[in-house]
């Protein structure tokens, strides 16, 4: 079974250019490795060199947060949809805010 | 003898006022005390820009009492077609001259603060000390982080609102018992790993969606009324128009709003985000580089040179430095092969981030005599042709 993995904006570059990625897997690291297989550029992305997400890189199954759930371990259903989601900065213009 | 009572003269709105938010006023979920809650509220607005622009021009019109602004930046043509706080006219002006005119022409009856500073670890505390509510419009970690952690430790709520190309971010961290944006991201990714807005580009639209509702979940605390963004995530993707929701949690870990904070005072934000100068690519000081001087004596003397461009096609089409050849640098690890049989070459981006990574992807993939063009394209017209037109 495969399962849809929503890849955001600044990150789709590194996924084929593709807004939604299926993958297979019965946990979130299961998926996330068949994914990052694929698209080994993701990889660095997600992955620090350690072998962990990212800290500024959250996940979540459905709406909730898996780091609150299982972490990688989080089993996935038939249907579930997982979501990256990056910090993002973006907003006004006001790059050089600190000096 | 009476006991002494201090008797806070009550606030009322004049005729004028009353026809001007007489919409609100029949609304049951404002009516007059919303309004006059409205009138005796304080919300700062981080940045006149492009989430600043819609939140400032709501909260004016909504008659917000004191509507504060910090910004040192002036008014460019590229900020146009999404900071609308400001127009045509006003480039070349301070954000903060142009937004004041603007807010009292939108509402005279509301007090604009000014202040034109860049937010520091030193003044935060200050400045946001004489508000209610903290808007965040800012759109780089440092300052963020500073935001964020000055809003936990003077117990403000903070309403977030972040932009990227077609998507956009909201929520409102820091109210009391919801989490804060460090519960959400502990840490910032290290520079280059996310590209910014000047090098990623932004609808002029979403800022607008996002401001507007960062605007409602700021006059929503004010009032008290609804659910606000508080737990909530909202991610806004305009291509598809699509809103999705996510569940967010207080972490009790948390450094700074958790059970045991260990960051009790504002910190040194740029080494946390470890930033150094903002527009140097970090990686500067490893790799080869040229200048703009140089490429260009090598190109009159028709010197055996590869110019590539690492940009995206559209980039390329608004202007492009003669003889360069487009291989943007997410395609180059699969393109090396059209690369094979030239020796010299010199690569170039905007402004000299990407094609320092990708000088060092060439380098390690063997070709050694590699250069990165320092200051790119822009220095390229800065310095040598003028005619082309600057992004």
């Amino acid at each position: 079974m495969a399962n849809e993995i929503i890849i955001p904006t600044p990150l789709r570059v590194y996924a084929g250019k593709q807004d939604v990625v299926e993958a297979e897997g019965s946990t979130v690291g299961e998926l996330l490795d068949n994914l990052t297989s694929e698209y080994t550029e993701l990889r660095n992305h997600l992955y620090n060199d350690e072998g962990k997400l990212r800290h500024f890189v959250n996940v979540y199954v459905n709406d909730d947060d898996i780091r609150y759930l299982q972490k990688e371990a989080t089993p996935i259903k038939d249907g579930d949809t997982v979501s990256i989601v990056p910090s993002v900065a973006g907003g006004s213009g006001l790059a050089m805010a600190i000096k | 003898m009476k006991p002494s009572v201090v008797v806070e003269k009550p606030m009322a709105l004049n005729n004028q006022e009353v026809a001007r938010y007489s919409r609100h006023l029949i609304m049951p979920e404002v009516g007059m005390s919303g309004q006059l809650k409205l009138k005796a509220a304080s919300v700062l607005c981080i940045g006149a820009g492009g989430l600043g622009s819609p939140v400032a021009l709501y909260l004016a019109a909504a008659g917000v009492g004191r509507i504060g602004i910090v910004d040192f930046d002036v008014v460019d043509f590229s900020n146009l077609h999404r900071q609308i706080i400001h127009g045509t006219p006003d480039v070349g002006r301070s954000k903060l001259d142009s937004a004041r005119d603007r807010l009292t022409a939108i509402n005279p009856e509301v007090t604009v603060v000014t202040h034109e500073i860049a937010l520091s670890s030193d003044n935060a505390l200050d400045i946001l000390a004489d508000y209610q509510i903290i808007v965040d419009g800012t759109d780089n970690f440092p300052t963020r982080y500073l935001v964020n952690d000055a809003c936990v430790l003077l117990s403000k709520p903070n309403v977030y609102g972040s932009i990227f190309r077609f998507e956009g971010q909201a929520s409102v961290f820091a109210a009391k018992n919801g989490p804060c944006y460090r519960c959400l991201y502990p840490e910032p990714p290290p520079p280059g790993l996310v590209p910014s807005c000047a090098e990623g580009g932004v609808l002029g639209i979403l800022p607008g969606v996002v401001g507007t509702i960062q605007a409602t979940e700021a006059v929503k605390l004010i009032i008290g009324v609804g659910e606000p963004l508080i737990n909530r995530f909202l991610i806004y993707d305009a291509l598809k128009m699509r809103f999705r929701e996510l569940k967010l949690r207080k972490d009790p870990n948390c450094l700074v709003c958790g059970n045991n904070p260990t960051v009790r005072e504002l910190i040194d934000y740029e080494k946390f985000c470890n930033v150094t100068q903002v527009s140097e690519p970090h990686t500067e000081s490893t790799i080869s580089e040229t200048t703009v001087e140089e490429l260009k004596r090598s190109i009159d003397k028709q010197e055996n040179l590869f110019i590539l461009d690492v940009r995206e096609p559209q980039e390329h089409q608004i202007c492009r430095i003669p003889g360069s050849t487009l291989i943007p640098l997410g395609d180059l690890p699969t393109r090396l092969v059209e690369l094979e049989g030239y020796d010299r070459m010199v690569v170039h981006c905007k402004s000299g981030m990407r094609s320092a990574k990708a000088v060092q992807l060439l380098h390690k993939a063997g070709f050694k005599k590699a250069k990165n063009l320092r200051g790119g394209i822009l220095a390229w017209i800065d310095k040598i042709d003028s005619s082309l037109p600057k992004y």
